[in-house]
């Protein structure tokens, strides 16, 4: 089963073409990595999935649905959730409420029942609090639930992110160097944590990344991207051994 | 520990809230307890109406400028929008509703629904952009709306509604008609329904309505935008419509204020110190000084910088110094880094003093 379907993917800026003729299939419950040196266009692949950017040529077929060139939020409604690279959190809400905007779509009042704090207001944000603890848990962070999200340490940062993410119930998480600022010990962690999420939600998830421990370590599958273009793709074993790959990338 | 965490934010949150109504409240009692004795002058008690059409102004300024995190600088050109439309329609029905309650209750809900429809046909084309570009149209729809207002004369007689923006001779009135609105004369005779008390319940209507907007799933969402607009985008908020929800709701309360404003005189003009650039900065002043995103810092600002020049006016020369004094006092209190740090302390050692004195018990 396929989760997404990328065909002939290119966007070009200016005369930059940041991603030439993309391809890729990725297996539904599947931890694919995607990796590369730096401006290789990874990040400008996870914008063209989520509509930040509208690709010059392609299609992105999600679980079955043609996605492509629709707005960042009718893409999030169809499954696709994902963090930033440089971490982007809602920094004066607290930790709490990162995630509760998180799940907005799918537990809803009106606004006029939560002005007058009518009893459908007060059940659904007592699920919504609910909810919310239960999926910091999961990223160690019920202690700082009602910390502001700009007071937390760096990596916990990175984890509320993917917490946000994960609260919008997507099909398809989108994860870009989640591991970058962590410290060893930290990246190992997260390693677990992604781990988790994987099994635990049955999460299809894509993993930008650089630290190699990390990538041969959890992923299943790799593309590496230079220069925009695929440079090889297959089962993370047959990938890292790859000649090519080792000249343009490990090597370095 | 679960059901504790959600009570104790919830708790936060009221007990802030509380405090807030408590002394609005607070100061009414006060201030009618101090006019009963007649311990109030004539010049303060002029004033209490426009504090409270100030300080509603300074609140709803806040939704559009603290929490949806844009900057509006025509936040008095809805005031405006709503005082015309209000004290059109209070002249208007002044025979044909006796009932002042009933009367001044529907011009308060056209004041705030015409307000906020311009809201919306302001923010509709404006916030679907990205960038500052609101501050520059609500500046001039701000100038706009006062002028364009003060070239019109409207009159009504048993066919309708006649409009020009010549003279009243162009209206074509029949014998029976009347002039309302008066070019630059603006509208006179508007029935006196405001009081200090409708100001007070007005401005705690608006506080219960912003308040409970921000702690809701949508004052969430608008302040998700304002943290961070692309990723509000990712988790799947509509930014238009809550853009839109904000500001709307903001310049509905400003056309409510504008309501109060227009039957506390007995002639409504709209004049650049009424409805003008001015105003629009002075309520920014007030939410700035306030604390961007405080409420409850927005009315203090409004009151305190209202009544201060108006309290010293017998230092004449004096006044405007001690004035600017205060306006940098304020400031630094609220915006110096080394005073937030301090502030901060305060609260910290009174918390963990708090804490102490319960596990010595
Ligand atoms: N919005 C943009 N405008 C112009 N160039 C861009 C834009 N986004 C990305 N690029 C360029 O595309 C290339 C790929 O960038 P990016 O996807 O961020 O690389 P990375 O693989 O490090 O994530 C880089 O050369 C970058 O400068
Ligand atoms: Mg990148």
């Amino acid at each position: 089963m396929t989760m997404l379907e990328i065909r002939n993917l290119s966007i070009s800026f200016g005369g930059l073409r940041a991603v030439d003729d993309f391809n890729v299939e990725v297996k539904k419950g599947c931890l694919y990595g995607l990796i590369g040196p730096n401006g290789a266009g990874k990040t400008t692949v996870f914008n063209l999935l989520t509509g930040v950017y509208k690709p010059n040529e392609g299609i992105i077929t999600l679980d079955g649905q043609d996605i492509t060139g629709k707005r960042t939020i009718d893409i999030n409604h169809a499954g696709i959730a994902r963090t930033f690279q440089n971490i982007r959190l809602f920094k004066d809400l607290s930790v709490a409420d990162n995630v509760k905007v998180g799940l907005h779509n799918h537990m809803h009042y009106n606004t006029l029942e939560g002005i007058l704090r009518l009893p459908r207001y007060r059940a659904v944000e007592k699920q919504l609090q609910e909810q919310a603890l239960e999926l910091l848990k999961v990223f160690e962070l019920e202690a700082e639930a009602e910390v502001l999200a700009a007071n937390l340490p760096y990596g916990k940062q990175r984890m509320l992110e993917i917490a946000r993410a994960l609260a919008t119930k997507p099909k398809l998480l989108l994860l870009d160097e989640p591991a970058a600022g962590m410290n060893p010990n930290e990246t190992l962690e997260l390693m677990d944590t992604i781990k988790f999420v994987q099994d635990h939600f049955d999460m299809t998830i894509i993993l930008i990344e650089h630290d190699m421990r990390l990538v041969s370590g959890i992923c299943e599958e790799l593309t590496v991207l230079n220069f925009g273009r695929v440079l090889c793709q297959g089962a993370t074993n047959d990938v890292l051994k790859d000649p090519e790959v080792i000249k343009a990338y490990l090597g370095e | 520990m679960r059901m504790m965490a959600a009570k104790i934010k919830s708790n936060k949150v009221l007990r802030s809230n509380l405090i807030t109504f408590g002394m609005v409240i607070g100061v009414y009692i006060i201030v009618q307890i101090l006019v009963a004795a007649g311990a109030v002058s004539s010049l303060v008690r002029g004033l209490l109406v426009p504090l409270c059409t100030y300080a509603i102004l300074a609140v709803s300024l806040n939704l559009t400028v603290g929490i949806l995190g844009e900057l509006s600088l025509g936040h008095a050109g809805f005031m405006c929008i709503g005082a015309f439309s209000s004290a059109f329609f209070s002249k208007c029905m002044q025979d044909v509703i006796p009932i002042a309650g009933i009367r001044f209750t529907i011009a308060i809900l056209i004041g705030a629904l015409t307000a906020g429809v311009f809201g919306l046909l302001i923010g509709i084309p404006v916030l679907r952009l990205k960038g500052d570009y609101l501050a520059i149209v609500t500046l001039a729809f701000g100038e706009i709306a006062k002028n364009i207002i003060n070239m019109l004369y409207v009159g009504i007689d048993e066919s309708g509604i006649h409009f020009s923006t010549r003279n009243s001779l162009e209206l074509n009135l029949s014998g029976n008609g009347v002039v309302i609105i008066q070019g630059a004369q603006g509208i006179t005779g508007t029935p006196n329904d405001s009081s200090f008390t409708v100001g007070i319940l007005l401005l705690l209507i608006t506080l219960v309505v912003i308040l409970n907007l921000i702690h809701s799933r949508d004052g969430r969402a608008i302040m998700a935008i304002r943290d961070n607009t692309i990723a509000a985008e990712s988790v799947g908020i509509n930014i238009t419509k809550y853009k839109l929800m904000a500001f709307s709701i903001s310049a509905s309360f400003a056309g409510v204020a504008g309501v109060l404003y227009a039957h506390n005189l007995s002639s409504l003009s709209a004049t650049s110190k009424n409805f003008g650039y001015n105003m629009s900065i002075m309520i920014l002043v007030f939410v700035v000084l306030g604390g961007i995103g405080n409420i409850r810092g927005s009315i203090i600002a409004a009151v305190v910088l209202t009544l201060l020049p108006e309290l010293l006016r017998g230092l004449n020369d004096y006044r405007m110094l001690i004035y600017a004094v205060v306006l940098i006092a304020m400031m630094l209190f609220n915006w110096a880094p080394s005073c937030i740090r301090w502030r901060e302390k305060i609260v910290y050692k009174l918390k963990s003093g708090k804490k102490h004195t319960k596990g010595a018990e």
